[in-house]
């Protein structure tokens, strides 16, 4: 279907293509300006035919936790970065401290009762980092127990927050995202907002100590406030076997158009990374280790969140 | 060195595979076949005995054949194959009992492989990405064919125990596919119009048929004991397999997919608890460790065994949901 396409584009470009290019044209003419060829004008609906052709004649290949790179790239990663570019029109720092190549686990607060933020760090990691570095995240439980996320989470790259899966992506080099505040996190009322929870069992020291990753400090301002959470009916999250069912100032007032989130302006910032080179593989069973190093990346973050708060002023 | 080797279930395709690539090896003096019903096809010069694994006979064929090898590759997948659950639990957990003390008592047997599955994994949404024979299933499997492997895997450890002298394999496998395979899951394959699981897209694994024998085979033949997982590299999601089998799919709720489970039983389809689990969170395997003990990878990975299957039963879609296979003989195998 879509070689059909690109012989009708270049049956298209007769002859006088040739003429158009400005250096044979002769000297003392005005250059002739080229014209879009049909060929170029087809390509993207080219690469839309070639796509759904891959697609439907199942001819892609995903790698064994599920990530499916095509489908990543041509359809999920265009719908997230609208959201990116125009909504919370995000500001980028300190990239140069994520590695071009090589393992490393990115540990960022979460926030926004939806977690946009880390849909947005991966747009980040993708777009604007010199070596286009997909970001592999660890994600709680409860998703794969939904129909249709699980599947998609999988397929954009992520899987289950376990420390086997954990150490085998980082065994792989790949740059890895933790949120450790987990839902304490993302579900904290907007009353706490940029008040960083506590850091769990610290389980993300231990692989980062085992596996021999450096540790960066991720801290991203703005989710805080897309979903102003005022209220919290835990028996409706009980009943559906959620962690917590928000109440904001628009949701469920508004029904469906509650989900919208508020545009805020948003700042992602990534630390310096944290070596773990220093520590014994021995040492990741060690509680003072793990403390130690999960506290210090806690205050790397509740600081730098402090700063860029100040900085970005005005939230929206 | 006399080598004589036994292999159960010798009757059903893969038994039969193992036995005729056993045979062709002058190392071994012997293949002895055991099994409850007479060989499909020709065995060459394996010896056949008819016999039940359950009833007791077969202490007598062990210690009379002095075998040194016992390959135990009888355990059956679905009801349907065995003539009812109760017959299927019998041959697969009191069978392996049989054959367990019967290696107990022996003093020629000196090496034991198992046919294990992957579906004592279980399957669900906790499970790890890959699994490695040290991890512990999520969800420990509660019915059917995995729970008789599980079982079977507990009596296993039992002798290693009372007989540390003993070389013990278990070889859990991942889905057989390949073009003669015939399983609850190719038969699920070759429907007219695939039912899934609403929301759902499982990452499937497989083992070829042809590296499945060689790893048997290879098994038999280099004392590697411990528990391995036997499955090629690579998974597929459920969606990507239906679209190059070219088959189209219709999600159903999950409480769907059990109606039709129930109605697909009687046409020889079995989509038991165990499987409509796999159709949800699906199931892939580390088979790293068997790859460094045998210095072997499989020749196929799962895209191309599936892809080997598409290519001879590609054809014509066998039927609808439940009223497919009857009319076809069945050669029930892994």
């Amino acid at each position: 279907m879509a070689l059909l396409f690109t012989n009708e584009g270049k049956a298209l470009t007769t002859p006088g293509d040739d003429a158009t290019d400005p250096t044979t044209a002769e000297p003392g003419l005005a250059p002739v300006v080229p014209l879009v060829s049909a060929v170029e004008r087809a390509e993207p609906l080219n690469a839309f035919l070639e796509f759904c052709e891959r697609r439907l004649t199942g001819a892609y290949a995903v790698d064994d936790f599920g990530y499916d790179e095509d489908l990543t790239e041509q359809v999920l990663l265009p719908l997230i970065r609208v959201w990116y570019e125009n909504w919370f029109r995000i500001e980028v720092r300190g990239l140069d401290n994520v590695p071009d190549a090589g393992r490393a686990l990115v540990v960022s607060n979460h926030s926004g009762v939806v977690p946009f933020d880390a849909l947005m760090l991966q747009v980040a990691l993708r777009d604007h980092h010199p070596a286009e570095r997909r970001f592999r995240m660890l994600v709680a439980d409860v998703v794969f127990d939904i129909p249709v996320l699980s599947h998609l989470a999988r397929k954009a790259g992520h899987t289950l927050a376990t420390p086997e899966d954990a150490e085998r992506l980082l065994g792989q080099d790949e740059l890895v995202g933790v949120f450790p505040e987990g839902y304490k996190g993302l579900g904290k009322p907007f009353s706490e907002r940029y008040r960083l929870q506590r850091f769990g069992r610290g389980g993300f020291v231990s692989t980062a100590v085992r596996t021999r990753s450096p540790i960066i400090p991720c801290s991203v301002v703005g989710a805080e406030e897309i979903y102003p959470k005022i209220g919290d009916l835990t028996a409706l999250a009980r009943l559906l076997k959620l962690p917590y069912f928000p109440v904001t100032l628009t949701f469920p007032l508004l029904g469906p158009l509650g989900l919208i989130p508020l545009p805020t302006k948003w700042i992602i910032e990534f630390g310096e990374p944290m070596g773990t080179e220093k520590y014994a593989p021995e040492a990741a069973d060690d509680p003072g280790v793990i403390f130690e190093v999960g506290d210090q990346v806690h205050d790397t973050i509740q600081q730098t969140l402090n700063r860029l708060v100040i900085e970005r002023g005005d939230p929206f | 060195m006399a080598r004589v080797v036994l292999v159960t279930g010798v009757s059903r395709y893969l038994g039969a595979r193992v036995a005729n690539a056993l045979q062709a090896d002058p190392q071994i003096d012997r293949v002895i076949g055991m099994d409850s019903s007479p060989p499909q096809q020709p065995l060459g010069r394996t010896e056949f005995v008819k016999a039940e694994l359950h009833d007791g006979s077969v202490d007598t064929v062990v210690r009379d054949s002095g075998a040194d090898t016992v390959l135990h590759l009888s355990l059956v997948a679905t009801p349907s194959a065995a003539g009812g659950r109760a017959e299927m639990k019998e041959n697969n957990v009191l069978g392996t009992m049989q054959l367990l003390a019967a290696c107990q008592r022996s003093s020629t047997v000196r090496r034991l492989v198992v046919r294990s599955t992957a579906a004592v994994y279980g399957s669900s949404s906790r499970d790890p990405a890959l699994y490695t024979e040290d991890l512990e299933a999520r969800d420990t499997p509660r019915s059917g064919y995995a729970k008789d492997a599980v079982e079977v895997e507990r009596y296993v450890r039992g002798l290693a125990r009372r007989r540390p002298d003993l070389s013990i394999s278990v070889l859990r496998f991942a889905n057989f596919m390949g073009p003669s395979v015939d399983s609850p899951l190719t038969r699920y394959f070759g429907l007219k119009l695939v039912p899934t699981v609403l929301g759902y897209d499982p990452r499937m694994q497989f083992i070829h048929e042809d590296d499945g024998v060689e790893v048997i085979r290879r098994m038999a033949l280099n004392e590697r004991d411990g528990v391995f997982n036997v499955a090629a590299p690579g998974a597929m999601p459920l969606s990507q397999c239906l679209r190059r089998a070219g088959r189209p799919e219709m999600p159903v709720p999950a409480r769907g997919l059990k109606v039709l489970g129930g109605l697909a039983r009687k046409g020889h389809l079995d989509y038991s608890p165990e499987q409509l689990r796999l159709l949800c969170y699906g199931r892939v395997l580390d088979a790293s460790k068997l790859e460094r003990a045998l210095d072997w990878e499989p020749s196929y990975t799962s895209q191309e065994a599936f892809d080997s299957y598409v290519a001879t039963n590609g054809g014509e879609p066998a039927g609808f949901i439940g009223q497919v296979w009857p009319r076809r003989q069945l050669r029930e195998v892994p």
